[in-house]
């Protein structure tokens, strides 16, 4: 079989008492790129967090597996070893701890001990992609995330992912404060991501990043749910007519969470 | 055991150590005057802590036996092994065992130039006048309180450094003040002084392993910058459980002249730390950076003060503490500009970092201001490990023990990182770990 699974099912997710999602299905295999997309309020980043394991949310129902292993009895750690990897919408500043330093460790975590990547490999591997990414080599002594723009802080999760190479990847809003320049190099880097092992969940809110990365399937989330999936000919529907279509087609009013269909 | 220091350590007991020390007499009559104030002055006051209770009285004056001295550093144990970079061995390296010299080291070049790098009772002897020009005159004074008098009246360590004028030393001078007898207090004194237009860089390190003999340490630096000149100190300081510290660390900075400094206070008893550097003259600059962790049941007042009376004098007070277990900290940073002082700037930023419930951390920003014409500014924060940078980091693999480490040593970092000699800095790297673990 090539590459890995990951399987949601019926996912449902609250954040201090208020459920957001309410019942999400989701398979993505290796080799397909996923698109979810949706307006504002529609519990996207709620399904990429509560995968990932972010703190403040709590799983109610459902299920999620990575290869038939259960992905929420893992900590965070542990989902990240068995081959995920969320590229966040506001990643942390860390101050004191440098992009290298910070990766050579990251890296090192999902290897055996004593089989630690050695360190001229490490800054060979890293400064291709840094050249790929077209991110200016200093970036990987700074400390990691601290006083970075927005779109350094984009370029520097797809960095993470290029030199990570998780099975699965779920990339949150990784086009939100982008220009134009930087959305083509963060979806150069994507696009090079793509092979039969590596499947990819990429969130979004606007179309535009679906014109440089081609998705095979894409969703439409609505009041915590996916309410439409189709092909990549659905990205393009979207794009010229909007969602309203959508909500006439399934007698939604209010395509936010919290509202009763 | 409790000792009565007073009863033990007297006028004559004073007076006969100062001969056997064959001291100049100003300094025999400084030590028997520094007694009697002693003994009518208070203990200091520092901000927010008491230290009424701490065991000042209960210790040896002088260590049992003259040590050996060390022919080879290979001799050395290993903890003291790890501050010297066994590559690159500096030159200039004093090691103080107990209360003398055991091991001495300086280049040649340093001797041509003029360079003074001695223990303190040697420097009283060969360099009497210099000393004596300095010694608890512009930085510390004998009277300021109960402990800066009972330092000048039993003073039985130290070194001195001089460097003259337009002098440059590239590398640094170290120094290693190691403590060997567990109950031997150490009324350390040093005194740096840099005259016009020369620059150097010194870094000290304090080991005891008294963890449960009681003993004090008592430490006055004296740290000159004449004219335009420039100084980078940096020390670590790791006392053991049973020492009670008073570190006094006071810079005085002359026209043109900078003083930085790079401390790691790593003791594990209790502390009172003062780091005070007056900017005398005018474009006078300090840059004072702290780091330290607390752990156990340890009580540490931090003050960090900079004291602005020159024109366009300019300070960035930076401290950071990680506090754990059950460890009590006070930070204060202290800005003080004098009316007259015009075009100064005083910045300051202490930031601690609380891993347990129990320990209790308070940073507290000070600015007292007498000059209309300047620019001050100053941040304070006491939180603890942020959930958020813990999930992020986790989220790329890195374990929730070694995701805090990161942001542990990546919170220390901005000092560690500033420390001027590698193996020094590699040692606060290890102790920090083991003061963690």
């Amino acid at each position: 079989m090539a590459g890995s699974v990951l399987e949601i099912k019926n996912l449902h997710v609250s954040i201090e008492g208020n459920e957001i999602l309410k019942g999400v299905d989701l398979t993505i295999k290796g080799g397909e790129f996923h698109a979810v997309m949706g307006p504002n309020g529609t519990g996207k980043s709620t399904l990429a967090s509560a995968i990932m394991g972010h703190p403040k949310y709590e799983i109610t129902e459902g299920s999620v597996h990575l290869d038939g292993e259960d992905v929420l009895e893992m900590e965070v750690d542990e989902r990240a070893r068995a081959g995920l990897f969320l590229g966040m919408q506001y990643p942390s500043e860390i101050s004191g701890v440098t992009t290298s330093d910070f990766l050579r460790s990251a890296i090192n975590a999902r290897r055996e001990e004593g089989d630690e990547i050695s360190l001229m490999k490490f800054i060979k591997e890293m400064d291709e992609v840094l050249d790929y990414l077209e991110i200016d080599k200093n970036m990987a002594q700074r400390y990691l995330n601290e006083g970075f723009s927005g779109g350094e802080k984009k370029r520097n999760e797809i960095l993470q992912l290029m030199l990570l190479k998780p099975e699965i990847a779920i990339l949150d809003e990784i086009d939100s404060g982008l220009d134009i320049d930087a959305l083509k190099v963060v979806s150069k880097g994507i696009n090079k991501m793509r092979d039969d092992n590596f499947g990819c969940l990429i969130i979004t809110h606007y179309q535009r990043l679906l014109n440089y990365i081609t998705p095979d399937f894409v969703h439409v989330m609505m009041q915590g749910r996916v309410v439409k999936s189709g092909g990549p000919e659905l990205a393009q529907r979207l794009e010229a007519e909007g969602y309203e279509w959508i909500k006439e087609e399934l007698g939604i009013e209010d395509e936010t969470v919290g509202q009763k269909a | 055991m409790t000792v009565d220091t007073k009863r033990l350590y007297d006028k004559t007991y004073v007076e006969q150590y100062s001969q056997d020390k064959q001291e100049p007499e100003w300094m025999t009559a400084l030590r028997l005057r520094a007694l009697e104030q002693a003994d009518a002055l208070e203990l200091p006051k520092p901000d927010k802590t008491n230290i009424t209770r701490w065991n000042f009285t209960q210790f040896k004056h002088t260590a049992e036996a003259k040590p050996e001295p060390i022919t080879s550093l290979n001799d050395l144990p290993e903890a003291l092994q790890d501050f010297i970079d066994q590559e690159d061995v500096t030159e200039n390296l004093l090691i103080q065992r107990n209360q003398s010299v055991a091991y001495a080291s300086i280049s040649q070049e340093l001797k041509d130039k003029g360079v003074i790098f001695t223990d303190i009772f040697t420097a009283l002897r060969d360099h009497e006048e210099l000393v004596k020009r300095y010694y608890m005159k512009d930085a510390v004074s004998i009277d300021e309180h109960r402990l800066t008098a009972l330092h000048a009246a039993l003073m039985n360590g130290g070194i001195f450094v001089y460097v003259p004028r337009n002098v440059q030393i590239e590398t640094p001078l170290q120094t290693i003040f190691w403590q060997e007898d567990p109950e031997a207090a150490l009324f350390n004194h040093v005194l740096v002084v840099a005259d016009e237009s020369s620059s150097l860089t010194y870094v000290e390190n304090y080991v005891s392993n008294n963890d449960e003999q009681q003993t004090v340490a008592n430490v006055v630096t004296e740290v000159i910058a004449q004219n335009n000149a420039k100084i980078s100190f940096g020390a670590v300081d790791h006392f053991a459980a049973g020492t009670t510290t008073y570190m006094n660390r006071r810079g005085v900075a002359y026209r043109d002249a900078t003083i930085d400094w790079a401390l790691g206070q790593m003791n594990d008893g209790h502390t009172v730390f003062e780091n005070v550097t007056h900017l005398v003259g005018d474009n006078s600059a300090t840059h004072p950076k702290t780091v330290t962790v607390g752990s156990g049941n340890q009580v540490v007042n931090f003050t960090t003060k900079t004291v602005h009376s020159g024109l366009d004098t300019d300070a960035h007070i930076l401290q950071h503490g990680v506090m754990k277990d059950k460890a009590t900290s006070i930070f204060n940073a202290i800005g003080k500009i004098y009316n007259g002082a015009s075009r100064s700037n005083a910045e300051q930023e202490s930031r601690v970092l609380m891993l347990s419930e129990k320990a209790r951390g308070d940073a507290n920003p000070i600015l007292l201001i007498d000059e209309n014409d300047v620019t001050a500014g100053h941040a304070a924060s006491v939180g603890r490990v942020d959930p958020m940078q813990l999930y992020y980091l986790m989220s790329r693999g890195v374990s929730k023990e070694e995701a805090e480490s990161l942001i542990i040593f990546g919170f220390l970092a901005p000092v560690v990182n500033l420390l001027p000699i590698e193996s020094v800095k590699k040692q606060l790297t290890q102790v920090i770990e083991r003061k963690l673990s």
